[in-house]
C-alpha cells in the first residue's frame, strides 16, 4: 500500500438539509488500497457523507476528489469508477442471479466474454453455481449481500462504497464477507465501508468516527485505542459516540 | 448504444416474468372492448311514461299509442290525476307524465288549437332531455297527421315548409358503436400506456435499485430511452388486439390508410409514455404516480372529445382540450376508422402530438436526477 496517493481526498466536505447541516465540513484522505472504516452512530451523516463521495448528492460546500474526479463537475467520471453497495439491497430481485450480473456488468461496459468470464469465476467463487438460474429474491440475505458486493466490483473499480454491507447477516457470512473485502483489497481495490459492528472496524486498516456530521476521530484502531486509552473498539466509539445530539 | 441492448433485456425479462400483469395488459382491453361499446350508448330507450287522459276521445288514443309504437316509451300506466302521476314520477316509477286535458279532441277540431302538458322528471338529465324532445317530435308529428285528415286536400293550402332530409355521411345508419369503439379503444391504450409507464421508474425509486442504477455511468437518456421502448412496443400489442377485437366483434375495419393509423399510434405513445415517465420522474411512490395519473386521466378522458363534443365546450376548456393527447387520438381514430381519411389529413395532429412527446420526453429525462 502506497500512503502517497490519496483516491478519496475530501476537504471541508460539507451537507446542509435546510437549518440541519447533516455532514460538517469533513476532512480526510483515503489511499489506494486501503480498507477504510467508516463509524459513526445511527444519523451521524454517513450514509450523507457517501453519497456525496459516490457523486449521488451535491455537496452544499467544501471540496472532494475521487479517483481524481471533482464530485461536482465530474460526477459521471467518478461514477466510472467506483462501484457502491447501498443499505437498501439493490439487486433486482426478480431477476436472477446470472441476469444481475450480465445486467449489470453490461451497463459498466464489459464485452461478451469478460461478461461470460467474470460471471463463472464470481458463481465459481460464491459457490453459487446451484442458485445461478434462481432469482435473486429467493437468495437468503447473506448470499445477496455477498452477490452484491461481488456485483458492485465486477468492473474492477478503483474504490469500492459499502453502506452496511454486514447489516442482519449472519456472523459466519459476516466473516466470509469480510474474506471478499480482503481480497478486493488486495486486488488493489480501495475498499470505503461504514459497519456498526465494532469487530469489523477492528478488521479496517483505519477508521473515522463520525458524530454529529464531524469526524470525531481517525486514525488505525490501534492508534485510536491508544490515543483514548481504551481497551477494545467498543469502548472507543463509545466514549465518542455517547455527547452526540443527534440520535435515533 | 450497447447499454440500451441490456436494459431492454432487463425491462422485458421483467415484463414478461410478472404473467399476472402481462395477462391484465392483455386481457383488460378486450374485455373492456367487448363489454362496453354493447352497454355504453347514448341512445335514451325504456323512458317510463305515466299519462293522464281527460278526455278518453279516439285522438287521444290515437295519440298515446303513436308515443308507445315509437319504441322509445314504456306505458306505465293511466293515472286519473296530475296529482297520482307526480307521485309516480316521485316514486320513481315513471320519468315523463303527459296530460291530455279533456275537451281535447274537441277543442281541436273546433279551434284548431290545443294544449299538452308534458311534466319531465329531471334527475337523470339525458333521459329527461330526450325524451322530452323525442315526445315533443312526436306530438308535432302527430299535428301534421291531424293536419292532413281535417283539411280537404284542395283546400289545402301550400304552407312554406322546409323539409330537411338528413343523411349521416360515414356512419349512415349512426350506429353507436361505430362512434363509441374507436374512442373506447383510443382511452385503453392511454390507460395502459400512461399507467405502465408512471408506475415505472418510481417502482425502482421504491425498492431501491434507481439508487444503483444512478451510481453507474449510465447516460440519462440511455435509461428513458430503456424505459420508453418496452412500453411501446407493449402499446402497439395492445393496439393492434384493439383494431382485431373491433373488427371481429363489431365489423369495424379502419376505412382510411392502416399505415397513417399505426404512424399516429407510434408517435401518440411516445407522447403518452412520456408524460407516465415524466410522471414517474417527479413521484417518490407508486401511490403518489398513481394518484397524479388518475388525476390527469380523468380530464384526457372526461375532456377528450369522446364522451361530449369539444366544440361545444367553454374557451377555457377547449384550452385544455388542445393540450390533452386524448384528443387528437379520439379525433384521429374516428377519422381514419370511420371517415376513410389517409396522412395527409391527419398532419397536424402528427406534427402536434411530436411535439408532445418530444417535450415531454425531453422533460422526463431533463428531470430524472442521477445526482440529488
Amino acid at each position: 500500500m502506497s500512503m502517497n496517493e490519496p483516491v478519496i481526498k475530501a476537504e471541508n466536505l460539507t451537507k446542509r438539509f435546510g437549518d440541519f447541516t447533516a455532514v460538517d465540513a469533513i476532512s480526510f484522505e483515503v489511499y489506494k488500497g486501503e480498507i477504510f472504516g467508516f463509524l459513526g452512530a445511527n444519523g451521524a451523516g454517513k450514509t450523507t457523507a457517501m453519497r456525496m463521495l459516490c457523486g449521488l448528492s451535491t455537496p452544499s460546500s467544501g471540496t472532494a476528489r475521487i479517483a481524481g474526479f471533482d464530485v461536482y463537475r465530474q460526477t459521471e467520471q467518478i461514477k466510472r469508477n467506483i462501484g457502491y453497495m447501498s443499505q437498501k439491497f439493490s439487486l433486482y430481485e426478480d431477476l436472477t442471479v446470472l441476469e444481475n450480473i450480465r445486467f449489470f456488468g453490461g451497463i459498466y461496459g464489459l464485452s461478451n466474454q469478460q461478461l461470460k468470464l467474470k460471471s463463472d469465476a464470481l458463481i465459481e467463487r460464491l459457490g453459487l453455481q446451484p442458485e445461478a438460474k434462481k432469482m435473486v429474491g429467493e437468495l437468503p440475505l447473506g448470499w445477496k449481500q455477498k452477490l452484491a458486493f461481488s456485483v458492485s466490483i465486477l468492473h474492477e473499480p478503483t474504490i469500492v462504497f459499502l453502506d452496511e454491507p454486514t447489516g442482519g447477516v449472519d456472523p459466519v457470512t459476516r466473516r466470509q464477507f469480510w474474506a471478499l473485502i480482503y481480497e478486493a483489497a488486495s486486488n488493489g481495490i480501495t475498499v470505503f465501508v461504514t459497519t456498526h459492528y465494532m469487530d469489523e472496524a477492528e478488521y479496517c486498516n483505519r477508521i473515522s468516527i463520525m458524530v454529529d456530521g464531524r469526524i470525531a476521530a481517525l486514525g488505525t484502531p490501534k492508534e485510536l485505542k491508544i490515543q483514548l486509552n481504551e481497551s477494545s473498539m467498543d469502548g472507543v466509539f463509545y466514549q465518542l459516540a455517547r455527547g452526540a445530539k443527534n440520535k435515533d | 448504444m450497447r447499454t440500451i441492448k441490456f436494459l431492454l433485456e432487463k425491462e422485458f425479462r421483467q415484463i414478461f416474468r410478472n404473467r399476472a400483469i402481462l395477462l391484465l395488459i392483455m386481457v383488460m382491453p378486450i374485455m373492456q372492448l367487448v363489454i362496453l361499446p354493447l352497454a355504453a350508448d347514448f341512445e335514451v330507450k325504456n323512458i317510463n311514461l305515466s299519462v293522464v287522459d281527460h278526455d278518453h276521445s279516439p285522438y287521444s288514443r290515437q295519440l298515446i299509442s303513436k308515443i308507445t309504437a315509437s319504441g322509445y316509451f314504456r306505458l306505465q300506466g293511466y293515472q286519473a290525476s296530475m296529482k297520482e302521476a307526480y307521485r309516480f314520477i316521485e316514486q320513481d316509477k315513471a320519468d315523463l307524465a303527459l296530460e291530455i286535458p279533456s275537451g281535447f279532441e274537441r277543442n281541436l277540431i273546433r279551434e284548431n288549437e290545443q294544449q299538452l302538458f308534458i311534466a319531465v322528471n329531471a334527475i337523470n338529465g339525458t333521459k329527461a332531455g330526450l325524451g322530452g324532445a323525442y315526445l315533443s317530435s312526436i306530438l308535432r308529428d302527430f299535428n301534421q297527421d291531424i293536419r292532413m285528415e281535417w283539411i280537404p286536400p284542395m283546400r289545402l293550402q301550400p304552407l312554406p315548409t322546409i323539409e330537411v332530409i338528413p343523411k349521416n355521411r360515414f356512419n349512415p345508419q349512426l350506429n353507436y358503436q361505430f362512434f363509441m369503439v374507436p374512442g373506447i379503444l383510443a382511452i385503453l391504450l392511454t390507460m395502459v400506456g400512461g399507467f405502465l409507464s408512471a408506475l415505472n421508474i418510481v417502482k425502482e425509486k421504491e425498492i431501491g435499485t434507481i439508487e444503483q442504477i444512478n451510481v453507474t455511468p449510465i447516460r440519462k437518456h440511455h435509461f428513458i430511452l430503456g424505459k420508453l421502448i418496452p412500453f411501446w412496443i407493449l402499446g402497439n400489442v395492445v393496439f393492434t388486439l384493439g383494431l382485431v377485437v373491433s373488427w371481429i366483434i363489431y365489423g369495424i375495419f379502419p376505412q382510411g390508410n392502416i399505415m397513417a393509423m399505426y404512424g399516429f399510434i407510434w408517435i401518440y405513445l411516445l407522447a403518452v409514455l412520456g408524460f407516465g415517465l415524466l410522471v414517474s420522474t417527479y413521484t417518490d411512490t407508486q401511490q403518489q404516480a398513481m394518484f397524479v395519473m388518475f388525476f390527469f386521466m380523468m380530464i384526457f378522458i372526461l375532456m377528450g372529445g369522446l364522451f361530449t363534443s369539444i366544440d361545444s365546450m367553454p374557451g377555457w376548456a377547449k384550452w385544455i382540450a388542445a393540450l390533452n393527447p386524448v384528443s387528437y387520438l379520439v379525433e384521429v381514430m374516428r377519422m381514419i376508422i370511420l371517415k376513410g381519411s389517409g396522412w395527409s389529413a391527419i398532419l397536424p395532429h402528427l406534427g402536434i402530438l411530436l411535439a408532445f412527446g418530444v417535450v415531454l420526453n425531453g422533460w422526463a429525462i431533463w428531470n430524472y436526477r442521477k445526482t440529488s
